[in-house]
């Protein structure tokens, strides 16, 4: 097997895939086949190491062009307004961030652009990227790149935390003006329960199994000596 | 699973956080890459007490500004009138939206600082390499990164408010400084959360001198 071409400072994998580590313990552990809709816990900590996802990449397809058309017309669409002293005033998601950064609070715009805009953007584009990739028998390695990075975006979306503050300032205005909900506000509640439905039928260890791997010359350790690691 | 519960690291080998592959770096390199991903692999996250504690010491300095300072600006014909975030909870109790105040007053006000001590515990036990309470431990982490994203609901809320309320020259709302630190609490803490390593809670159980008990146990 060729090793000349081998990365100086690339870890030489197990013979065995089943065998993970748990990411919250590093407890390693072999990872059994279990029926669909079944989950596999770490036993030392509980963390959920897999769920059998049936129909992973179909349903996630579907559900992010779902998402995609949800997102373009939250962002189109007015998301609430006011009505009060013959007056009417509207804002979209966009607007919040506006208004703060022309008040002089150009910090605090930036992170709520980031977290109600641009981070959602960025999660539906990844796994529409992803699940495209996929389509190849073989998916190539700049899928890995995106699904790497999902979990950041993931971790600043946050249109539900969002929404709950408008409902919020909405109170709070509902005491001197008639409130108009705008349609954006409709698309984003759908587009928070579309995105917790993405993540449970979502299975990112069914998409590494198959990807293309980073170093292709790779040498796998000896089999006994992986077999040996989770039973000693 | 055997009464040593062999973690990765005691076998020398290392796991991805990309996409969970394990695999062995050289023998004289402390870290390498990941074969699969790519991404730059270690033992354990570098410098995570270091990292999440300072993250923690910038977020308590912030915390202070946060809640003393003034949060928004309401302008009306009468005059200006300023608002702390404690102060908005207060305004928002009524018969009718109690309820959301008393979320705002738990997203906002106990939900930062139980994230503060929270981390604080986790961070001090780990360095004073106790075994006790490892489950807990683990899920009063896991509690900490689900629920502490929900204490930007008062960031949004102000956001909207001041973007909904330019009825100039009846009414406006601006935003003021203890925005900015609230806000930065809130991220602030968020990073002490990522840079906090949960494994090293499961370390101290493993290293030399409590490996007999364990085993007897």
């Amino acid at each position: 097997m060729p090793t000349q071409n081998q990365h100086p400072d690339c870890n030489r994998p197990l013979a065995d895939e089943t065998i993970v580590a748990c990411l919250d313990c590093d407890l390693l552990q072999r990872i059994p086949e279990v029926p669909p809709g079944a989950s596999v816990r770490c036993p030392r900590c509980d963390k959920e190491l897999w769920r059998h996802k049936p129909d992973s990449l179909n349903r996630t397809f579907a559900m992010t062009l779902a998402a995609l058309v949800l997102y373009i017309i939250a962002n189109a669409d007015p998301m609430l307004g006011l009505h009060a002293v013959g007056r009417e005033a509207f804002t979209t998601v966009v607007g919040g961030a506006e208004q703060l950064w022309l008040n002089g609070q150009e910090l605090v715009a930036a992170l709520v652009l980031f977290a109600a805009v641009i981070a959602p953007a960025l999660q539906i584009l990844f796994l529409l990227l992803i699940v495209l990739g996929c389509q190849r028998k073989r998916p190539p390695f700049w899928v890995g790149i995106f699904l790497r990075h999902l979990r950041f975006t993931r971790t600043w979306t946050m249109i539900e935390v969002m929404l709950l503050g408008v409902l919020v300032s909405l109170t709070k205005i509902a005491e001197f003006a008639s409130i108009i909900m705008g349609g954006a506000f409709f698309a984003l509640f759908a587009l928070v329960i579309l995105l917790a439905a993405i993540q449970s039928n979502f299975d990112p260890r069914q998409v590494w199994q198959r990807i293309e791997w980073a170093e292709s010359n790779v040498r796998h350790e000896p089999a006994d000596q992986s077999a040996a690691e989770v039973t000693s | 699973m055997s009464a040593m519960e062999p973690t990765a690291m005691e076998h020398g080998l290392q796991s991805c956080h990309g996409c969970g592959l394990v695999s062995r770096p050289a023998p004289e390199a402390g870290g390498g890459r990941c074969p699969r991903c790519d991404e730059k692999l270690t033992f354990r996250k570098p410098d995570s007490l270091q990292r999440t504690l300072a993250y923690l010491i910038a977020a308590s300095v912030c915390y202070l500004p946060a809640n003393l300072l003034p949060a928004m600006t309401t302008i009306t014909a009468k005059g200006r009138e300023s608002d702390t975030i404690l102060q908005g909870v207060v305004l928002l109790w009524s018969p009718t939206g109690w309820p959301l105040s008393l979320i705002v007053l738990f997203a906002s006000i106990m939900i930062p600082s139980a994230k503060i001590l929270a981390l604080l515990y986790l961070v001090f036990t780990v360095k004073r390499g106790s075994v006790e309470n490892n489950t807990q431990r683990a899920r009063l982490y896991r509690t900490v990164d689900i629920i502490g994203r929900w204490s930007m609901v008062d960031v949004f809320v102000d956001a909207f408010t001041v973007a909904l309320v330019q009825l100039q020259p009846l009414m406006s709302v601006e935003p003021a400084p203890g925005l900015l630190f609230f806000a930065a609490v809130v991220v602030l803490t968020m990073l002490a959360v990522e840079s906090f390593d949960p494994r090293l809670i499961w370390d101290s159980a493993s290293s030399p001198q409590h490996q007999p008990e364990v085993q007897h146990a």
